[in-house]
């Protein structure tokens, strides 16, 4: 039935346009550069086509594995392989990150036309795609691993892409180290499962597998192996989520992903947005069966998870460059889908997954699109772009009312499921934890829905103020450097077909992307979808999958009325009944907003007085003092000991090196034959 | 008793010395007659050197492809001349002649005394193959002390800044060391009651140490060896020869001490301190781990701030060598059983530092061939001028902090697999060590390549076509390793499995 080869294919392909693109194209240099983007489209367009086939054909086996690959075998009970693990999370995965992937590679030849490097560009985005697929699609944690590291690199590539601005070189570096730092975790959880190998190898079972890791997990009354439990499991557990929240921006590890807006906008559509930050969350649903079985581990993601939610939405309230509002938000939204799983909410959250993928990333290519007419980021120089950008402006309302999650959009069935499951609890955590969840979530959905229509008026609506031309200006007037992505190109007129197209399939994905899902459980829909068929799809892929619960009117109407009730906070404080001008009136929060601007004083703190006075300046000095002085002190010794043997040594120093091992060899032959007569 | 005469051993250490001795005498009458000879010679011994490797099977006899001569037999002393090599020392003649043959392209701009220095160069590639492939102690103590000639005529003669005071240092430092291992070695002879220094007798279980015919307490030999090889290593804290020794040599000496030289040190470590001494090796493993671990952070931590591109590299090697300490003290894994592992990856963790770390070493050459500076203040912006050497210093960077899919990712993995069942809390410590690794890589890569380009660097060239050979050549080399390293483990596992096998016998047999 299934054909390895051709799941496989859906890997190589795009790792097979990154050669090419890498060894052939760009050494033929400019002229045939474009040849680069239609490599890349092709391949993803066909590993779409599979991924679809994938999904269709193997609906039905729940969990699908071909023999793994051995790649290198270390121990009994622990061989990396390189293997394909085929469930329902692979394969919902795998149709949202080749469409997306396809989606956003069309939207760049359009965006990227006429960049110097543009087949660089194709060939960083290829390599992105394959490592993404590759994730997705591991059987085995190493090669989970392997893959995870690789679209941190592709990542630090592409958000470093426009390498000669500085800003854009520091933000690739902060992206790939903060990320680093959860995946120390990540790594200790590998290192501590090669440590049980002999466990491991006593039930048969290889502790570096993933399916054997969830049958490690589960204890042995539910017909696990019960290998790992209690503290120790707890310790893998958020081992595990360090990884993930230094992936998805989760806090405190957020700071990086605000600064990742340096890259091509494409780039922080596809992977700041609807893939690789979700690789997080991916890879607690991948890990959900170990997770489940420790009720601490599912507090501190639910806790951490519902909390970066709010904490990220106060930081888009204040900010003004539109990228950034679209990454406080994308910060936020993944917290929803963290505090999902950590209250036990499997489906919900992997739903959520689903369909933020397309609506943010067609807020990003709108985001884009504008910054084509504007020639700037900041939402302070825009206005007025509802009359020349009709399609952009469409799209994008459409997109942030999906965002905030008014119905019937794909955004309202996937955050509202996962409202109802903590207003209802699933018994995985503490009630009082999921309620706590539930009033953080629901003020979220307050403050999405407020910077969400914010960002829509001062970009789209009042007067147009200047775009990057104005920005330039005012820049000079007070001596400063004007900020990526600002440019002289104002003109105020639709983007090319190639931009609009594929923003208008993101713009129905974001639309139905819901419906396809028949969330409300009416029997089947024309027949074809069976009730609640994604959450149930989802469900079946875990041994005691948690069933959605049924649709609840009550709940529409609150999560509906909380959410209009900030597009109204958002109407009156940017248009009605005095429309905005230039004068930001959040300003008027004095120190409130000047805290949320700054994001907290974080990136101080880390940056500032952790990293930069208290590691650089104290400690790498103070050990970098003693090295030079009192460790290479040594030095003076040894040389102390060698002027007073000096006479032995002078013949080194008289350029007669050569002859030193030789008298060196004799003495020691010397030596024994001493010995041997004496002794 | 190992007997017979392959050949091929000898022919590829000995090609390179051949060479020497056949340019010495002025039958190339051009320096660039000089400059090809060179290149054809290096390219023939590598092509030796991958032939050694390929020869080697795993499975087979423990030492193959012998060469035996015997040189002094009075009865009661034996020694020879003994070459054959094992899984552990078969890789490292292909990476001393990968590296020899990089060494050799990145000199092609030496103007000054060319003769004698490739003269030099090859007389230290063959040392250093002669110490990898000896397995007579006085041949491979004679092989060791050769190697330090040409290195402290190479940094004296054709280096740059403090030559003459880095170089000094360098011989200084070794020598020490060896006289701390011309001690030990005639007391093991003493001691194995073999009357011979055949390192192959004195490995086997017959003719092991025997404590109580010990001239000296066998910790005290094993701590004897054990300083030798640290100072080689370097572990802090006798490192400090090693910065002066790269910031100061040649871009070629540079190559050949970071890629092949340092790994003398792990290969001693492995063959003498871990194959002979078994018991000492897990009495001792906690100071040996805990050097490891210091030397990774502490080498990490004084990396971060280095302005001298060579200089930060330098340090760069002392904290992946602290991981070789790692891994080889632990197989003192106190709980369940015995894996190789940790010592597979110090294994492993010698041959591609050598690779990742010989290749940053050429890109610096060409850079400062270009720039005449290695300030990194004053860089900035390269990367597109010099995509090429920006490429392969990315690839080098990326493999130097650990990247999958690069030859470092798996050495540095299975030290910690093994480290963390031996000794959890210190692996854990030297886990951390991968933040600090990508912050100064990843800070140097961003401001020598990225950024704006001072305008005095807007007329730079990339590399050469013969620049560009060992450019590709490594990062082929780390890319071969980082996508299928079995092909490589496989054959280290095969020499390391005595060691381990070595060790339950001798543990076991103390403890019962």
């Amino acid at each position: 039935m299934l054909n390895e080869a051709l799941v496989w294919a859906i890997f190589l392909l795009p790792v097979a346009s990154f050669l090419v693109i890498g060894a052939v194209i760009r050494p033929l240099g400019p002229s045939v550069a474009k040849l680069a983007g239609y490599l890349t489209i092709a391949a993803l367009g066909v590993g779409f086509v599979l991924s679809l086939w994938l999904l269709q054909s193997s609906a039905h086996a729940v969990v699908y594995e071909f023999a793994p690959h051995l790649w290198l075998d270390l121990a009994p009970g622990a061989a990396v392989q390189m293997g394909l693990l085929i469930d329902p999370l692979t394969n919902v995965m795998l149709v949202v990150v080749t469409g997306v992937s396809l989606m956003v590679q069309i939207y760049s030849l359009g965006y990227m036309d006429g960049d110097e490097s543009f087949a660089r560009y194709y060939a960083y985005m290829s390599l992105f795609s394959a490592s993404m697929i590759g994730l997705v699609l591991a059987s085995n944690i190493v090669q989970m691993y392997v893959f995870w590291e690789l679209v941190g690199l592709s990542s630090y590539l592409l958000i470093g892409f426009w390498h000669n601005r500085p800003s854009a070189a520091a933000a690739a570096k902060k992206a790939f180290i903060i990320t680093r730092i959860g995946d120390v975790g990540f790594l200790l959880a590998i290192i501590y499962l090669f440590f049980h190998a002999d466990d491991f190898a006593v039930h048969g079972l290889n502790a570096l597998h993933i399916p054997d890791i969830w049958a490690a997990a589960a204890p042995i009354a539910a017909g696990g192996a019960g290998i790992v439990a209690g503290g120790a499991l707890l310790w893998l557990c958020l081992g595990l989520f360090a990884g993930a929240a230094g992936k998805s921006g989760q806090f405190p590890l957020h700071t990086w992903l605000p600064d990742a807006m340096e890259g091509p906008t494409p780039v922080s559509a596809l992977i700041h947005a609807a893939t690789m930050v979700a690789a997080g969350v991916f890879l607690v649903g991948r890990f959900f069966p170990v997770f489940s079985e420790s009720e601490g581990a599912m507090m501190v993601v639910a806790l951490i998870g519902a909390f970066t939610a709010v904490f990220a939405a106060t930081m888009g309230l204040a900010a003004n460059d539109i990228k950034r509002v679209m990454a406080y938000s994308t910060v936020s939204q993944l917290g929803y889908m963290m505090a999902a799983l950590g209250i036990g909410a499997y489906n919900a959250a992997l739903f959520h997954l689903f369909t933020h993928a397309f609506f943010k990333a067609l807020l990003f290519l709108g985001a884009g699109s504008v910054n084509h007419a504007a020639g700037t980021f900041n939402m302070m120089y825009m206005g007025g772009l509802r009359k020349a950008m009709p399609f952009t402006y469409w799209l994008t309302v459409i997109g942030a009312l999906s965002l905030v999650g008014i119905f019937p959009l794909a955004g309202f069935w996937s955050k509202d499921e996962i409202l109802l499951e903590a207003w209802l609890g699933t018994g995985a955590v503490e009630t009082s934890v999921s309620l706590l969840v539930f009033i953080l979530l629901l003020v979220g959905v307050l403050m999405t829905a407020f910077y969400s229509f914010r960002m829509v008026h001062l970009t789209f609506h009042g007067e147009f103020r200047g775009g990057g031309e104005q920005e330039l200006h005012d820049c000079e007037e007070v001596g400063q450097p004007a900020p990526t992505g600002v440019s002289h190109h104002v003109h105020l007129g639709e983007s090319p077909w190639v931009m609009v197209l594929p923003m208008g399939f993101l713009g129905i994905s974001a639309v139905i992307a819901g419906w396809i899902a028949n969330p409300i459980g009416v029997k089947s829909v024309f027949g074809l979808i069976p009730s609640h068929w994604l959450t149930e799809y989802f469900a079946s892929g875990l041994h005691n999958g948690h069933h959605a619960p049924p649709f609840s009117i009550e709940m529409a109407i609150i999560s509906n009325v909380v959410a209009l009730v900030g597009i109204g906070l958002a109407v009156l404080t940017y248009a009605w009944p005095r429309p905005f001008t230039n004068a930001d009136p959040l300003t008027k929060g004095g120190p409130v907003h000047t805290v949320l601007a700054q994001r907290y004083y974080l990136d101080h703190l880390y940056e500032g007085l952790i990293v930069g006075r208290l590691f650089y300046r104290l400690v790498a000095a103070i050990t970098d003092w003693v090295d030079r002085n009192i460790v290479d002190g040594i030095v003076g010794l040894v040389g102390w000991i060698s002027r007073n043997i000096g006479s032995l040594i002078a013949l080194a120093q008289n350029g007669q090196v050569q002859t030193y091992p030789l008298v060196a060899a004799a003495g020691g032959v010397v030596i024994i034959v001493l010995y041997l007569i004496l002794g | 008793m190992l007997s017979g005469f392959n050949g091929l051993l000898t022919a590829t250490v000995f090609l390179p010395a051949v060479a020497a001795l056949v340019l010495a005498t002025g039958v190339a009458r051009t320096d660039r007659a000089v400059r090809w000879i060179a290149g054809a010679v290096a390219l023939a011994d590598l092509a030796l050197s991958v032939v050694v490797f390929v020869m080697f099977r795993p499975g087979g006899d423990r030492f193959q492809l012998i060469d035996r001569i015997d040189w002094i037999d009075t009865g009661t002393v034996q020694a020879s001349y003994l070459l054959g090599v094992d899984g552990i020392s078969a890789p490292l003649v292909m990476l001393t002649g990968l590296l020899g043959l990089c060494a050799v392209f990145v000199s092609f701009h030496i103007n000054t005394r060319v003769k004698e220095y490739f003269v030099w160069l090859f007389v230290l590639q063959t040392a250093v193959m002669g110490v990898f492939t000896s397995l007579d102690f006085l041949l491979f103590f004679l092989f060791w002390e050769v190697e330090l000639v040409p290195m402290y005529l190479l940094i004296s003669t054709w280096g740059t800044g403090r030559r003459e005071y880095s170089a000094m240092k360098f011989l200084m430092f070794t020598i020490l060391g060896s006289a701390f291992m011309l001690v030990a070695i005639v007391a093991v002879f003493v001691s194995s009651g073999v009357g011979s220094f055949d390192m192959t007798r004195l490995l086997e279980p017959a003719g092991a140490l025997d404590a109580s015919r010990a001239a000296l307490p066998m910790g005290v030999l094993f701590w004897l060896f054990f300083v030798a090889f640290a100072v080689k290593l370097p572990t802090w804290p006798v490192h400090t020869w090693l910065p002066d020794a790269h910031t100061d040599a040649p871009t070629a000496g540079s190559v050949m001490l970071a890629g092949v030289m340092l790994k003398m040190g792990g290969y001693g470590l492995l063959r003498v301190n871990a194959g002979m001494f078994p018991e000492q090796l897990h009495t001792y493993a906690l100071p040996i781990v805990i050097l490891g671990v210091v030397s990774v952070l502490y080498g990490a931590v004084v990396t971060l701030r280095q302005t001298d591109l060579k200089r930060l590299i330098a340090y760069s090697s002392v904290s992946h060598m602290g991981l070789v300490l790692l891994g080889i003290g632990s197989v003192a894994a106190a709980s369940g059983a015995l894996t190789d592992a940790g010592l597979t990856g110090a294994a492993m963790q010698l041959f591609t530092h050598g690779t990742i770390t010989g290749l940053l070493f050429v890109a610096v050459g060409i850079l400062y061939e270009k720039t005449h500076t290695r300030y990194i203040p004053d860089l900035g912006g390269l990367a597109n001028r010099m995509p090429l050497v920006a490429g392969a210093f990315l690839v080098a960077g990326a493999a130097s902090l650990g990247l999958p899919a690069m030859s470092g990712f798996v050495s540095e993995l299975l030290v910690f697999f093994g480290g963390f069942r031996a000794f959890p809390v210190l692996t854990i410590l030297a886990v951390l060590g991968i933040i600090l690794a990508a912050a100064y890589i990843l800070w140097m890569i961003q401001r020598t390549m990225f950024g704006p380009r001072p305008a005095r660097w807007d007329n730079l060239t990339d590399a050469s076509p013969v620049e560009m050979v060992p450019l590709a050549l490594l990062v082929i080399s780390i890319f071969v390793v980082g996508i299928y390293p079995a092909w490589l483990t496989d054959v280290f596992r095969d020499g390391l499995e005595p060691i381990i096998h070595g060790y339950n016998v001798g543990v076991a047999g103390a403890t019962n």
